[in-house]
């Protein structure tokens, strides 16, 4: 049998890179995602605001140089609506008509916004370590799709940052050539999104050539 | 997908009115080796400005494999380089593995070993082939080279049951078992390949026009290798030794003895001869591992292929493919699918550099300088 997930003993756990990240960079505010899967592949989520200074520190910081960031990829969260049932006391007109107060069963719904992530794999060249798994999120899925990107640090996010804002709708702020890069110019939706619905475009079912493909 | 972002007026200003030409290089140009584009401005013949145009191939192949069971992914994975078939399978089982904390069959570590370095074997050789008919070399060198491709393919056929799209590896194993007769074909394939390499390398060491038309063309300088996610024989011809064989030992690749080719001024030449190097090293791999291969089941009995559910979590799992390092970054989110499924593409974020590399250079070199960077559009579009 072989050996399993390579664990290097080189790289700092992610507990300490996250102080390590505090300390060098004041203000920044990372959380620890730990990973149920076997992988044991931890992420480190950046606040968007310290994020670019947080990067840098782990490209030149000499013990971990992060100088090779192998992957760069969105991940769409949907909002989540969690729904309980509580017991509420109200007034209800009884069948003499006279109201009395009685115990009802309500459904409570409760909307989390969701949000979306662009994920930083990184790795050393250097010191042959990795990966550590950076996460940035947005504030939600709408309006809010802003994150710092990451280009100025590492080069090799250039096109995929690019593809992230291509498919998902992520927009880098900082980027330096932010354009659709698998998609066409004009086309509007994001395809990668999971609430994304593909255009009725089949000549099968509309009879019209070309329908709804180049609006 | 277009976009001239840069203004044409202030390159103009420099050069001159009219002096600056925009050419459409592709996406129907045999040096393209497939549907890809380049926007490219000349003054004269010298490159100003280039900027890749790609995404004529896309499927949104990581959609489709979100909507499909994780089982379902891997025949699609084939088609990503549809050269390296063989090597797609294994970026994407290592994922799963890793994800679901799988093991895999001693055999069938072997036997990936030596389909997979097969692959790399005919990349190498089919790449070097098209790179001299870029320069004009009309047909010979690459004959040559798909003479023992064809012999690969033929062993990958009676293998699988098909020559480019094997759908051969499984998470936890192999889809079939190689028969004795089979290894004894490639063990004799195998003794043949370094004098097809000696053959290839006496056609064309000291030619002059190889020379001239590669040395000091396309120059990569380190650091930006290093920092744009350069990988593969692309990375390693500017010196930086980095091979995902050797850093994570994925499989079973710390018990065999081989050496990782550096070149040293990061030109079209030193990949060049990064590939004749490593098809060197992957037959000494192969030897090791036809020597090696033991018996014993190639695939773990315990695995439910079709009913795979791993637990909540991810993993990125890498190989080092010929082209360069090949990733799958999964999701689970505890159901039957990928919540999110990825595919580091090589071949396009080796792309990142391209327009670094040409600057500069005259405009005939940018065929030389993206031959040399061995690209799939199936891979770099997905």
């Amino acid at each position: 049998m072989s050996a399993g997930p390579g664990v290097v003993p080189a790289l700092p756990a992610v507990e300490e890179i996250k102080a390590r990240i505090e300390a060098a960079v004041p203000g920044a505010q990372v959380t620890v995602i730990p990973n149920g899967s076997p992988s044991g592949q931890h992420s480190l989520v950046l606040d968007c605001a310290h994020a670019r200074a947080a990067a840098e520190f782990l490209r030149d910081d000499p013990g971990l140089r992060l100088d090779f960031c192998s992957l760069v990829t969105g991940v769409d969260w949907l909002d989540t609506e969690t729904s309980e049932k509580i017991k509420v006391k109200k007034k209800v007109a009884g069948p003499d008509g006279v109201e009395q107060e009685q115990e009802v069963e309500e459904v409570r719904k409760t909307k989390t916004p969701g949000y979306l992530e662009a994920v930083y794999h990184l790795f050393s060249m250097e010191k042959k370590h990795g990966p550590v798994v950076v996460r940035l999120r947005t504030a939600n899925r709408a309006e809010g799709t802003h994150v710092p990107s990451l280009t100025p640090v590492w080069r090799s996010a250039e096109f995929q940052e690019r593809e992230a804002f291509d498919l998902y709708g992520i927009v880098f702020d900082g980027h330096p050539d932010l354009r659709r890069i698998l998609m066409w110019d004009g086309f509007v939706d994001f395809p990668m999104r999971k609430d994304y619905v593909p255009p009725a475009d089949d000549i099968l079912e509309t009879g019209v050539a070309g329908a709804e493909v180049n609006p | 997908m277009t976009g001239a972002t840069e203004n044409l007026a202030e390159m103009e200003q420099v050069a001159g009115p009219g002096e600056i030409l925009e050419v459409s290089m592709g996406p129907h140009h045999p040096s393209t080796h497939g549907v890809f584009r380049m926007d490219v401005r000349l003054e004269g013949e010298k490159v100003v400005r280039l900027k890749p145009v790609f995404g004529y191939l896309h499927r949104n192949h990581e959609k489709i494999a979100e909507k499909g069971a994780y089982l379902a992914a891997i025949p699609y994975t084939d088609r990503l380089d549809y050269l390296c078939s063989m090597t797609n399978n294994w970026g994407y089982v290592l994922a799963v593995e890793k994800l679901a904390g799988i093991a895999v069959p001693e055999r069938a570590e072997y036997l990936r070993v030596i389909v997979a370095e097969l692959t790399r074997f005919q990349n190498h050789a089919g790449l070097t082939g098209f790179l001299l008919q870029d320069m004009g070399a009309s047909g010979t060198p690459l004959m040559y080279a798909f003479r023992e491709r064809e012999k690969i393919l033929d062993l990958f056929e009676s293998l699988s049951g098909a020559r480019m799209m094997c759908n051969y590896m499984r998470f936890g194993g192999l889809r079939v078992d190689a028969t004795p007769a089979w290894l004894e074909e490639v063990r004799q394939l195998v003794g043949r390949l370094p004098r097809f390499v000696d053959e290839f390398e006496a056609l064309l060491r000291g030619n002059e026009i190889l020379m001239a038309r590669t040395q000091g063309t396309g120059v990569l300088s380190r650091e930006l290798a290093i920092n744009a996610g350069v990988t593969g024989p692309m990375l390693r011809a500017t010196g930086v030794n980095y091979d995902v064989r050797k850093v994570d030992h994925y499989g079973i690749y710390d018990r065999f003895s081989f050496k990782v080719p550096l070149g040293d001024h990061g030109d079209v030449y030193d990949r060049y001869m990064m590939r004749i190097l490593e098809m060197r090293e992957t037959v000494k791999i192969l030897e090791q591992a036809l020597r090696d291969v033991p018996g014993g089941p190639v695939m773990d009995p315990k695995v439910r292929l079709r009913g795979l559910r791993p637990k909540v979590g991810e993993a990125y799992g890498r190989i080092e493919s010929p082209k360069g390092e090949l990733g799958f970054f999964l999701i689970s989110d505890g159901t039957g699918n990928p919540y999110r499924y990825r595919v580091r593409p090589p071949s396009m974020i080796n792309l990142t550099v391209l327009e670094d590399m040409c600057l500069g250079q005259n405009v005939a070199d940018v065929v030389v300088t993206l031959g040399s960077v061995d690209i799939v559009l199936g891979e770099v579009d997905r």
